[in-house]
């Protein structure tokens, strides 16, 4: 098996992911918003957005490990920090935040999680990185960059700092 | 540090008596005793516990990980605190519960307890928490279930009560953090508690700077140094320096077998009170499994004063029980051994 390594500009699609999002809460679509980012890499990107944004309330973090579809298949996933969500978010408007938008099972949990913490006004979606492959209706409402990958292609984001995103390609032969 | 423990009766499987703990990939299937566990797991079940316990915060308590599954409290013996806060843990993960309490039923009638067992099997049940006046009732059940049923230990005659020493090392990582430096002093009837042997197991596994016990010689079970403990039976010179004290339930039957003189000469010497904790250290945590005999074990004032962490213990319990009980849902399940 052959593996090629391509590394993916972050900063650059962070910067697009700011400033649509900037766009979309001048012209009043998003209030107030509250960032809200998915373990792990997600909370790098929020982190990101959070300061570039200049948001006043804290971040917040989701660990989706215990809303996730594959228990009965893989059972428990390791720990990374538990979730920490301290504002309220009924009523709200939450940016939510994942580096890679694949499958959408993931995205699919996090909502989950976020309607045990209350009844938000709208969530929208930003990601990093908007690949092909969804297997629910879920779709970014903002996406630093677009990517049409094949089957044996993955994108690979390590941080927080600096942080680092590859296109890994794994060949049979 | 090689520590040597003295083992209590339970049927001697061979050739390692907790291998029956694991699964064929190495993974966590029933909780029977912390033998065996090692600091690895251990520290796993303490860091998934933190995220749970986050959980419990929150305004909904609950999530979605066993839905579907049946965890059946099998309790031959009685219990409050123990059996609530395992059908809550269970609760909190979405599973359906099922309390039986077998102290008063067919056992009592004569059925055997392979029967009973075979009889809850066929209720399609996923999970066993068991309590059981005998050491080792948990193992023998371990050994006779179902292939994706798995046993969790809630207290077995003098012998263990995992769960408990868990959710203690829990409380203690969270006000102390690292182990090493701390000096933890365990207090009164060592002898025949299934607690106090599972938290040196625990303290022991996580490297524990030192570990003391402090009791009667009537109190003590023999070759108790060989648990790697200090034995001290003075609580002016046991508690000296130490930042963790564990005071433990005296029971009255321990009085009317002729092991103690009275309760007021129990409390005279070894009751914790205000002044006894003044000499261990001033940011010395205070804690008890429950439920405290107030002015026989510890004094009023010290169970609610501002050192006691012992309602926290409880709370920590429901979350060290959601990771157990969901960290040996996942055995037999493939890759995330």
């Amino acid at each position: 098996m052959t593996q090629t390594d391509r590394l993916l500009p972050v900063n650059e699609a962070i910067d697009r992911l700011e400033v649509q999002i900037r766009s979309d809460r001048q012209d009043g679509t998003l209030v107030d918003p509250l960032i809200v980012g998915i373990h792990t890499g997600g909370v790098w990107v929020a982190d990101a957005l959070h300061r570039a944004l200049g948001c006043s309330e804290p971040l917040g973090r989701l660990n989706i490990t215990f809303y996730r579809d594959d228990f009965n298949t893989l059972g428990l996933h390791p720990q990374v920090s538990p979730s920490d969500l301290s504002v309220d978010v009924d009523g709200r408007d939450i940016i939510l935040v994942d580096d890679v938008l694949f499958t959408g099972r993931t995205v699919r949990a996090a909502m989950n999680e976020l309607f045990d913490y209350g009844r938000p006004r709208r969530i929208a979606l930003a990601v990093l990185y908007q690949r092909d492959g969804r297997e629910l209706p879920i779709c970014a409402d903002w996406a630093g960059q677009e990517l049409n990958l094949g089957p044996d292609e993955q994108i690979h984001v390590d941080g927080p700092d600096p942080m680092t995103a590859r296109l890994v390609s794994s060949k049979e032969g | 540090m090689a520590v040597k423990f003295v083992r209590p009766k339970i049927p001697k499987f061979a050739p390692d008596p907790w291998a029956i703990q694991f699964d064929e990939q190495g993974h966590l299937r029933h909780l029977l005793t912390i033998e065996g566990l090692g600091p690895q797991w251990i520290t796993r079940i303490l860091d998934t516990a933190e995220g749970f316990v986050s959980v419990t915060d929150r305004e909904i308590k609950k999530v979605p990980l066993l839905r579907g599954r049946t965890v059946v409290n099998l309790f031959f013996e009685s219990s409050t605190r123990t059996r609530t806060t395992f059908e809550l843990a269970a609760k909190r993960l979405s599973a359906d519960v099922l309390n039986l309490n077998l102290a008063t039923s067919a056992t009592k009638k004569g059925e055997s307890l392979l029967d009973t067992l075979r009889n809850i099997e066929a209720m399609q049940a996923d999970m066993f928490v068991v309590r059981h006046e005998q050491s080792g009732a948990a193992h023998f059940i371990a050994r006779h279930v179902a292939p994706h049923v798995s046993v969790l230990n809630a207290g077995d005659g003098w012998h263990s009560h995992p769960t408990q020493a868990l959710l203690d090392a829990f409380t203690i990582r969270r006000h102390k953090g690292d182990f090493t430096p701390l000096r933890v002093a365990i207090v009164g009837d060592i002898r025949h508690s299934r607690v106090a042997r599972s938290q040196m197991h625990v303290l022991n596994s996580l490297n524990v700077g030192e570990l003391r016990v402090i009791a009667p010689r009537t109190l003590l079970p023999t070759h108790i140094e060989k648990l790697g403990v200090r034995v001290f039976h003075d609580m002016r010179e046991g508690l000296k320096d130490v930042d963790v004290i564990i005071m433990l339930r005296l029971q009255r039957e321990r009085m009317e077998a002729g092991l103690l003189p009275s309760e007021e000469e129990f409390y005279r010497l070894y009751g914790l009170t205000e002044e006894k904790l003044a000499w261990a250290k001033p940011d010395a945590i205070v804690m008890h499994p429950g439920p405290a005999n107030r002015g026989v074990e510890i004094e009023s004032s010290v169970a609610d004063g501002p050192q006691s962490v012992i309602l926290e213990q409880v709370s920590n319990g429901i979350g060290v029980r959601m990771a157990v009980m969901s960290l040996c849902m996942s055995a037999n399940r493939g890759e995330n051994a």
